[in-house]
């Protein structure tokens, strides 16, 4: 196995995903026969070739900056409309800070 | 419902045969009708169509151009946010979210007088090859009722072949609006990167996410794509290049083209669909192609590249659905942390799990170097073959998939054979590339063949050309 049920349940908490036990089982099979796929790219020598982290083409130096201006944006009760908990003009979460 | 075209629509509002308003309410009417068969739409938008239809009426009552795409009945897919319409993304966690804006691409296609008639169906966060990880059930395929429509874009694919919609709007970042066009018979255009904003498209894989159009022609594809391109300063990946026009080199005339085959595209296909793509070649050197046989060396590395790097990607965009902005949190009593894991273990499908869990594995400590940055290099080489390739030919051309519409439930069990079926697709996302599909002919058990079209970035409109003299060509 290239990985185990203890690492999936790591990288589950990573992930802030909460594995029931028959998950646990069924992903560490299903990442495992996914990883042998992926284990393919070891036959190739990249060395000195540089990583593309963009697909990228011809354009001015400032394609990408817009004009510095002030914009309206969403309403304070438009951004909270979908919080399925808020109060005050803020999104409401469980108590953080134990007294 | 009589079969439309955007060119067939305009004539008929300007020649007053009838008004945007009695074609939508008819339009909707029908698809409602039709839906229960495929499972297509998840969300009709009755009030939205009607007002857009109101404004197409007042301008031509006015005299002015209704647009491009003016009265035109279109299906959007569920990922792309449309304002105070429902966007689920085909998943549990977004049953009732609300977008508070509408995605650029949207107000585009409105502003052409298209009408948004409804939201489509897809695999949840667009991650599946056959519709089937939708939380609000699978979609089925118009020609061939207990088969999938292929995915992500399933419900815009057969909204398009079941003519409920006569143009739609789908994503692709592995194949998603390739895979199900050739699956439902029907026309699916994945641009270059970056010729239309994502800014509003719900993020997958933001280096390898693309909106695209679906049409039963080359040329309808073409019209909703000009209407939705170009720079837009809310993705700053959008490009300036400017956008021509693409009706104009619909001209028919391919002679002299160079077309490169790629042996590794035609390894592994089932026999009907080689066939099907090998008379579609032969059709093309009749129409005077000089058809050559090219090599992508680097093919057989791409799924492993792209599911690294797409579910790398995911992970950190799928990050923002934690209980506490879009809509649902899990009835837990318990700590933050534990509000977020059993939102996330609740509203999430098995495969959006998996492609979280596998993209936070990669770029994990110790994993990072050897999976996610193996991975970029490995894309670098993958576009370096097509680099290659086009200073030989002006296009490639080859099949979409390696088999046609499968049945329902019968790849389920298998990921990772499911993603091996993406491989024909995966290559043109990973180099950024314009592709599509376009119809060519049916297996001997009536399945629909797609036949791919590849060529550089901004060349869309040597792609469209090969497609229309094809299509001109073939019916």
């Amino acid at each position: 196995m290239r990985i185990t049920e203890e690492e999936v349940r790591r990288v589950a908490e990573l992930a802030a995903l909460a594995l029931r036990d028959d998950e646990v089982e069924r992903m560490a099979k299903d990442l495992d026969s996914i990883l042998g796929h992926i284990d393919k790219l070891n036959e190739l020598d990249t060395t000195g070739i540089e990583p593309m982290a963009q697909v990228l083409f011809e354009a001015e130096e400032t394609a990408t900056l817009r004009e510095d201006r002030e914009r309206p944006t969403l309403s304070n009760s438009e951004a909270l409309r979908n919080a399925p908990a808020s109060g005050n003009g803020y999104f409401k979460v469980p108590r953080v800070i134990e007294r | 419902m009589k079969r439309h075209t955007v060119g067939s629509i305009r004539q008929a509002l300007l020649h007053r045969e009838f008004s945007a308003e009695e074609f939508t309410r008819e339009a909707l009417a029908h698809a409602e009708r039709e839906n229960p068969k495929t499972n297509a739409y998840l969300t009709f938008s009755a009030v939205r169509a009607l007002a857009a239809a109101e404004a197409v009426d007042r301008k031509i009552a006015a005299g002015e151009d209704p647009g491009a795409l003016a009265g035109v009945p279109v299906a959007v897919k569920d990922v792309i946010v449309t304002k105070g319409l429902r966007t689920t993304c085909g998943s549990k966690l977004l049953e009732h979210y609300i977008p508070p804006y509408d995605a650029t691409a949207i107000i585009r296609l409105e502003q052409a007088g298209g009408i948004i008639i409804g939201k489509t169906n897809c695999d949840e966060f667009a991650m599946g090859s056959s519709n089937e990880n939708s939380a609000f059930g699978p979609v089925r395929n118009p020609v061939a009722l207990d088969r999938v429509p292929g995915g992500s874009s399933g419900g815009s694919a057969a909204a398009v072949a079941q003519g409920t919609a006569v143009v739609s709007l789908g994503s692709d970042t592995g194949g998603s609006v390739r895979q199900p066009a050739s699956f439902c018979g029907v026309v699916g255009v994945t641009p270059t990167y970056g010729r239309v904003s994502r800014y509003g498209l719900t993020a997958f894989a933001s280096s390898l996410d693309h909106i695209g159009p679906f049409a039963t022609t080359t040329k309808d594809a073409a019209a909703l794509l000009e209407a939705i391109a170009g720079r837009d300063e809310m993705d700053a990946t959008s490009a300036s290049a400017p956008v021509p026009d693409y009706a104009a080199a619909l001209n028919g005339d391919v002679r002299g083209l160079k077309i490169g085959l790629p042996r590794e595209y035609f390894e592994g296909l089932a026999s009907d669909t080689g066939d099907r793509v090998h008379a579609a070649v032969e059709t093309l050197k009749k129409l005077g192609c000089e058809v050559r046989e090219i090599s992508l060396p680097h093919t057989q590395y791409a799924i492993a590249v792209y599911y690294i790097i797409a579910t790398a990607e995911a992970s950190a965009n799928l990050a923002r659905y934690d209980g506490v902005r879009y809509t649902t949190r899990a009835a837990s009593s318990g700590t933050l942390t534990e509000m977020y894991r059993e939102t996330r273990d609740q509203g999430f499908g098995a495969e959006c799990k998996r492609r979280i869990m596998l993209g936070t594995y990669v770029l994990s400590a110790g994993y990072y170097d050897a999976y996610y940055i193996k991975a970029q290099k490995v894309r670098a080489l993958i576009a370096r073959d097509y680099a290659e390739a086009f200073e030989q030919v002006d296009a490639i051309v080859g099949p979409v998939s390696p088999f046609p519409a499968f049945k329902i439930g019968e790849k389920v069990d298998d990921p990772v054979a499911m993603y091996l079926s993406d491989i024909y697709t995966i290559t043109g996302d990973l180099a950024g590339i314009p592709c599509m599909s376009v119809p060519c002919g049916l297996t001997t058990g009536g399945l629909p063949v797609g036949l791919q079209i590849l060529t550089s970035h901004f060349s869309e409109t040597t792609m469209f050309r090969v497609a229309n003299a094809y299509e001109q060509a073939s019916t």
